[in-house]
């Protein structure tokens, strides 16, 4: 972040700055309620049926805060796991091989997680 | 790297096993262990999301797997390490925002950390066991 000041005067990052730190504490302060949502969601459809767990899931209230949910958690993990791999793999190629599989990881994980939820919703 | 190896010939600042282990130090290790646990748990969640879209027959598999005794063990893992991790989050949350730091407060609280991931764990599980009427 840049402050007004610091903009005006050409001060601040040159490069990407603290947005990493801030992006991981935003998206941190977004699951506090959003995990609550979720665990209570999944507590509800504990030794329900398919139907009644298809028709919770895909219901508009219940998809959207799922959505929330895994978009905001997956974005989580993702500046997770690159501080996790920039900490502790240094041979360069890896480090390289490691931070594109997480990428892949995440998009994937996430978008399936999320396609899963609309399906569910539009069936409703 | 063509120069990897005159870099590591040079002397390294102290690291984790110099220093005496403390509370604070362990929970800051388990908070990065727990959400690397969830990152791979999501992989758990988008199954299950994707087996519900899919029908009957393949959440069926779901249910079945999440019912076994290894089934329930990842779920509570899963529970626990969601909890605390949450928990953790909260904790550094607070401390970013300059509270807490003196030396009573932080171990106090790194313990409520740790009791309460516990503690809402089994009263989830408890909760849990009761809407579905028993085990």
């Amino acid at each position: 972040m840049r402050t007004p000041l610091g903009r005006a005067r050409y001060l601040g990052s040159a490069k990407s700055g603290t947005s990493h730190f801030w992006r991981q504490r935003l998206t941190a302060v977004l699951d506090i309620p959003l995990t609550i949502a979720a665990v209570v969601i999944v507590i509800s459809l504990f030794g329900r049926d398919h139907a009644a767990v298809a028709a919770i899931l895909g219901s508009a209230f219940v998809a959207i805060v799922m959505i929330l949910f895994i978009v905001t958690s997956v974005y989580h993990m993702w500046l997770g796991m690159q501080v996790i791999i920039e900490d502790y793999v240094h041979e360069e190629r890896v480090k390289f091989i490691a931070l594109m599989a997480n990428s892949l990881f995440c998009f994937a994980v996430g978008l399936t997680a999320v396609f899963a939820i609309l399906n569910l919703s539009y069936r409703v | 790297m063509a120069n990897t190896k005159a870099k590591a010939e040079r002397p390294l600042s102290p690291h984790l096993q110099i220093y005496r282990p403390t509370l604070t130090m362990m929970m800051s290790i388990v908070h990065r262990i727990t959400g690397a646990a969830l990152y791979f748990g999501t992989l758990l969640l988008a199954w299950c999301l994707l087996a519900a879209a899919a029908g009957p027959n393949d959440y069926a598999n779901v249910k079945w797997f999440m019912e076994t005794l290894l089934g329930r063990l990842i779920l509570f893992g899963y529970t626990w390490a969601l909890l605390h991790h949450a928990l953790g989050g909260i904790r550094h949350l607070i401390w970013d925002l300059g509270y807490g730091l003196g030396p009573a407060e932080r171990e106090w609280l790194t313990v409520a950390t740790l009791v309460g991931s516990v503690g809402l764990t089994i009263l989830i599980w408890f909760v849990g066991y009761l809407s579905m009427g028993g085990i």
